[in-house]
């Protein structure tokens, strides 16, 4: 199999990180396509689907709910079921959990401001796509732009959660211990699905790709949907 | 028809906007507040002659879209 992989990128009215997104996959070596939200299907051969971080329809009402109505998103959920590899980043967490592609929800920040700088995660799972090319307990240093970023499950969810190995990260400090930003239940910054084919986090990968501007490890991160 | 929601965040779901209500109210002399919670009003105008009817496509709708059903909880009141 070639290391050059198709990329569909989703964007909604409101969506700003899809060209961010964009870039940091061709950097990669991908080959990616950005999918407005009217089209109905996902193209042939494409090995992810990226739900790109921004307000998508100005986060009216929720963040995410609307999007979760646009037709692309049928299209998203079947190939999903289907064993389709989909990443949500920011916003786009925000639309799978809507979706229930993901379980729970994210609420306004605890503290109720908008959050934008870079913060430490810990990685807790890194059996999965994602984080396999992360260790288990490694800091990275990836930057947060969020306002609704207060993950909720209830106690049976977050069972769940721990039993399937689906908690992905941890907000922390430097030191690798729990620093909560934004109200999270378990400080948790990113979750898959039961079927590890559906990644969701808040903090942006894609805007950690280059030492030069604070951080590069956004890179390895995405680096594990690549086939090498 | 007009149908009036409100949605609000479920019991035993930390609601920081009304915390943050209810301590700016307290700080500013309404010692007698107890407790704040801040929700959402909807409210629809929709072609229906049955309230039963209308009522029940509310609640779909509410189910579909305008709650999320994880963490919030709706009250729906039907008007003529």
């Amino acid at each position: 199999m070639s290391a050059r992989i198709k990329v569909g990128i989703l964007q909604f009215p409101g969506t700003n990180c899809e060209y961010d997104t964009q870039h940091a996959f061709n950097d990669l070596g991908c080959e990616t396509v950005i999918l407005w939200h009217k089209e109905d299907s996902i193209p042939q051969g494409t090995e992810l689907v990226v739900v790109a971080g921004g307000f998508s329809y100005g986060d009216y009402l929720r963040s995410g709910a609307i999007a979760k109505m646009s037709p692309i998103m049928k299209a998203l959920k079947k190939y999903a079921h289907d064993g389709g590899k989909v990443l949500g980043i920011c916003n786009g967490f925000q639309v799978l959990t809507e979706t229930g592609l993901l379980p729970g929800a994210l609420k306004r920040n605890e503290g109720l401001h908008f959050i934008s700088r870079h913060h430490h995660l810990k990685v807790i799972a890194n059996d999965n796509t994602f984080l396999r090319h992360c260790t288990q307990g490694e800091v990275v240093n990836i930057p947060i732009a969020h306002h609704d970023g207060n993950y909720f499950i209830d106690e049976n969810g977050l069972k769940e959660l721990h039993a399937n190995n689906q908690i992905l990260l941890q907000y922390t400090n430097a030191n690798g211990e729990i620093e909560n930003p934004n109200g999270s239940v378990e400080s948790i910054a990113g979750i898959c699905n039961e079927a590890k084919n559906v990644f969701g986090l808040m903090p942006h990968p894609e805007r950690a790709m280059e030492s030069l501007l604070g951080s590069c490890d956004g890179r390895r991160m995405l680096e594990g949907f690549l086939n090498r | 028809m007009k149908a009036i929601i409100n949605v609000f965040l479920k019991n035993g779901v930390l609601d920081s906007q009304g915390k943050a209500v209810q301590h700016a109210l307290s700080g500013h002399g309404f010692e007698t507040v107890r407790d704040v919670r801040v929700g959402k009003q909807i409210i629809i105008e929709m072609d229906e002659s049955d309230e039963a009817v209308a009522k029940e496509k509310v609640a779909h709708m509410c189910e579909e879209l305008l709650a999320n059903m994880v963490i919030e909880e709706y009250e729906i009141e039907i008007q003529a």
